[in-house]
């Protein structure tokens, strides 16, 4: 029994004061809590392994960071492929849950693969793997979850507990090498625990949405014929370019850093305060969207994060601007990352919502690591502030196209 | 209320497992040798014992001798003259921060520096007067993987700390040198204590730079040129030289004909290389130290196993 089930009675009765959380289905609360203790164990690897591989394996970092990119690509094709077999077998639940469990075992595949740079390799690409297989159907889970009218709050709570485990995987980290004397080998032993412990977790609370199978309707042809969907489509098509005026975030804590000389033993608080504000707004943000509509929420947060861009390159640079530019640069994460698959959702027929998914997902990712081509290709003819400005420049332009063509119907 | 049971008995399972690796993992059997107490009397090839991190050594001579582990551990150690040098990474912290330990004739501490980073390069200058390291300094985990070098220096008899050289003015020609990515790594001295040579890294190309330390001031030399070492004789510089993507192949070069000298190992090396005597350099790869001769000729030779960041006392 979903609790958003009994939502329409408690409108009637004009009770619409209930605490976020209570007015999510308990399959959402179930996947946030999966993916706040996915998280716990993935940042805790993330927060140790260049520290691994420069010290205890000896690697020159600029050549793992060339090993990491490799497989960042290879993530887009994972991705529709889970989605796609996920919708086809009728088994999101199951689908989410092998990528999970893969993440899962590549973290004692880390310690298997002791010091060999290829079995290290192999490894990280298999739990990116693995975080590709599951993304689109668990978002798809939480889409058919939810009512309509909640999409955007179901994607608020979801996004907020999963940043919750990010905060907290590298204290977590810390704790085990405090204990463990500095042993890499506990931290990632833990976090295959960690991991273990999500994978449980799924398995007995999440519940699948099996419906009636029509295989007909889930064949590769009618995952194609989805961006023949004219308002599908121009989605998909307006998040990709987005996608590629959109700064990374390295780039924008690299800014931040420049030019106010923020001490590297600082550096690593820049995402933190990021992640605080996305963690904090992440629900309101997706209630405001469900009230007012998921697109203008979505085009805001790029306004955001061009304002944001504006105040790095600014001719100011007071401090409280770094606080105002990292403050904005949260709410672009809240209003957006949540928010498109709210807006995406009911756009995609209900046999087809993991598929469809992964393909505005992957339009994304894919035009986001262009992006950040383009931009390391800018910043290195004209250096660092009037790439950003131009930058900013670019992404005013698209998010001003996107206003006007208004891709989702109110 | 049946999955209510299993989901905690499964998770305090997996904690308990996750706790009992952890806390066993305290115990390193190799930890058991006792510390022997090692001095940099002439003759001794001293390097990171990389089962335990220990500093060891062995007669330069007999390099196959079982070695002697100090008490010190080290992730790079270096050593010129009565004076040595350790770079060890505070376990439990991240982002990683480095105690930069100045070390006496017998490997006790005379000086301690903090710093944020990973320990990357280290080094003495000849004269003992002066150590120098490299940091990698990373971001964390919601940043892409990037990294950036901190290349910064100790005064050992004047106390002065300089954290980072990324200030240095740097001349192209009669240019200066001006970019936002400057990137410093691998400082090598000359024995009059005042040149020296280092890696200016930026917009993905490296350069030699030649510095004068007094005046503060560098100028570029060459193109291609990571961790450069200086010889004894001040003459030429072992180098690795980039020829792929993380692929290094050392080499040396002489300062006077600016003649490059591909050495004779084949596989990629990605290490300061350290001078023997004018005749041979030293450098880690695949866990052991190796030598071979700084002319282009011979082969490469494995001198100690399970060991990086070679030292030579003379």
């Amino acid at each position: 029994m979903y609790i958003a089930a009994s939502r329409t009675s408690d409108l009637a009765a004009g009770t619409d004061r209930k605490p976020a959380l209570k007015r999510v289905s308990a399959n959402v609360v179930a996947l946030g809590v999966v993916s706040l203790v996915t998280d716990v164990s993935s940042e805790m690897v993330t927060a140790v392994l260049p520290l691994y591989l420069v010290l205890g394996l000896g690697l020159n970092p600029l050549q793992f960071g060339l090993l990491d990119g490799l497989y960042a690509g290879a993530t887009a094709v994972v991705r529709v492929l889970g989605g796609h077999l996920a919708d086809r077998w009728r088994r999101l639940k199951a689908v989410a849950g092998f990528g999970y469990g893969l993440s899962a075992v590549c973290k004692l595949g880390l310690i298997a693969a002791g010091s060999s740079v290829a079995a290290i390799g192999v490894v990280l690409a298999a739990d990116r793997t693995g975080k590709g297989v599951r993304t689109a159907p668990r978002d798809a889970l939480i889409s058919l979850s939810s009512t309509p009218d909640t999409l955007g709050r179901s994607f608020g709570v979801h996004r907020a507990l999963d940043t919750v485990g990010a905060f907290l995987g590298p204290l977590v980290a810390m704790a085990v090498l405090a204990l463990s004397l500095g042993s890499y080998p506990s931290v990632f032993f833990t976090s295959f625990c960690v991991a273990a412990i999500a994978v449980l977790l799924l398995a007995l609370f999440v519940r699948d949405h099996p419906g009636s199978v029509d295989r007909a309707a889930v064949s590769a042809r009618a995952a194609f014929g989805l961006l023949k969907r004219s308002d599908f489509r121009r989605v998909t098509i307006w998040a990709a370019l987005l996608g590629l005026v959109t700064v990374g975030d390295s780039f924008v804590y690299l800014v931040l850093q420049r030019r106010w000389e923020i001490a590297a033993t600082f550096f690593p608080l820049l995402p933190l305060g990021t992640a605080g504000v996305y963690l904090v707004l992440a629900v309101p943000l997706g209630r405001l969207a469900d009230r007012v509509g998921r697109w203008p929420v979505f085009l805001g947060g790029h306004v955001a994060l061009c304002l944001a861009l504006v105040l790095l390159c600014g001719p100011q640079a007071g401090i409280w601007l770094a606080v105002v530019a990292l403050g904005l640069h949260g709410v672009f994460y809240a209003a957006t990352d949540g928010v498109l698959m709210a807006a995406a959702g009911p756009l995609i027929p209900r046999d087809l919502r993991a598929t469809g998914m992964a393909v505005v997902q992957t339009g994304q990712a894919v035009a986001r690591m262009l992006s950040s081509v383009l931009f390391g290709l800018a910043w290195t003819l004209w250096d660092l502030r009037p790439a950003v400005l131009v930058a900013a420049v670019c992404l005013a332009a698209v998010a001003l196209a996107a206003a006007l063509a208004k891709p989702v119907r109110p | 209320m049946k999955k209510l049971v299993l989901a905690l008995l499964g998770t305090a399972l997996l904690i308990a497992a996750a706790v009992a690796y952890t806390v066993s993992s305290r115990h390193d059997p190799a930890d058991a040798e006792p510390a022997a107490p090692l001095t940099l009397s002439p003759g001794q090839l001293l390097f990171r014992d990389t089962a335990t991190g220990r500093v060891g050594a062995v007669p330069l001579a007999e390099p196959g001798k079982k070695p002697q582990l100090s008490g010190l551990k080290c992730d790079r150690f270096a050593v010129a003259e009565q004076t040595a040098v350790c770079l060890a990474v505070q376990p439990g912290t991240l982002p990683a921060v480095t105690d930069v330990l100045v070390l006496d004739d017998h490997l006790a501490v005379r000086h301690t520096e903090t710093l944020p980073g990973t320990p990357s390069r280290a080094r003495v200058s000849p004269d003992g007067k002066r150590v120098y390291w490299t940091l990698f300094v990373t971001g964390d985990s919601y940043a892409e993987t990037g990294f950036s070098t901190r290349a910064g220096l100790y005064e050992v008899d004047t106390g002065r700390l300089v954290k980072t050289i990324e200030e240095l003015p740097v001349f192209a020609g009669d240019k200066r040198y001006f970019a936002a990515d400057v990137n410093y790594w691998g400082i090598t001295f000359a024995p009059d204590g005042n040149r020296f040579y280092a890696t200016l890294g930026s917009k993905g190309k490296t350069y030699l730079v030649e510095a004068d330390y007094r005046r503060y001031r560098g100028k570029t030399l060459r193109e291609n040129v990571e961790c450069p070492s200086l010889s004894p004789d001040a003459t030429r510089i072992a180098f690795k030289k980039k020829v792929g993507e993380g692929v290094w192949r050392l080499s040396v070069l002489d300062l006077k004909t600016m003649k490059e000298t591909a050495l004779a190992d084949q596989r990629s090396v990605d290490d300061q290389a350290l001078w023997q005597d004018d005749h041979t350099v030293l450098y880690g790869l695949d866990n052991a130290v190796w030598a071979v001769p700084a002319d282009g000729s011979g082969a490469p030779r494995k001198l100690v196993d399970g060991a990086a960041s070679p030292a030579v006392t003379g």
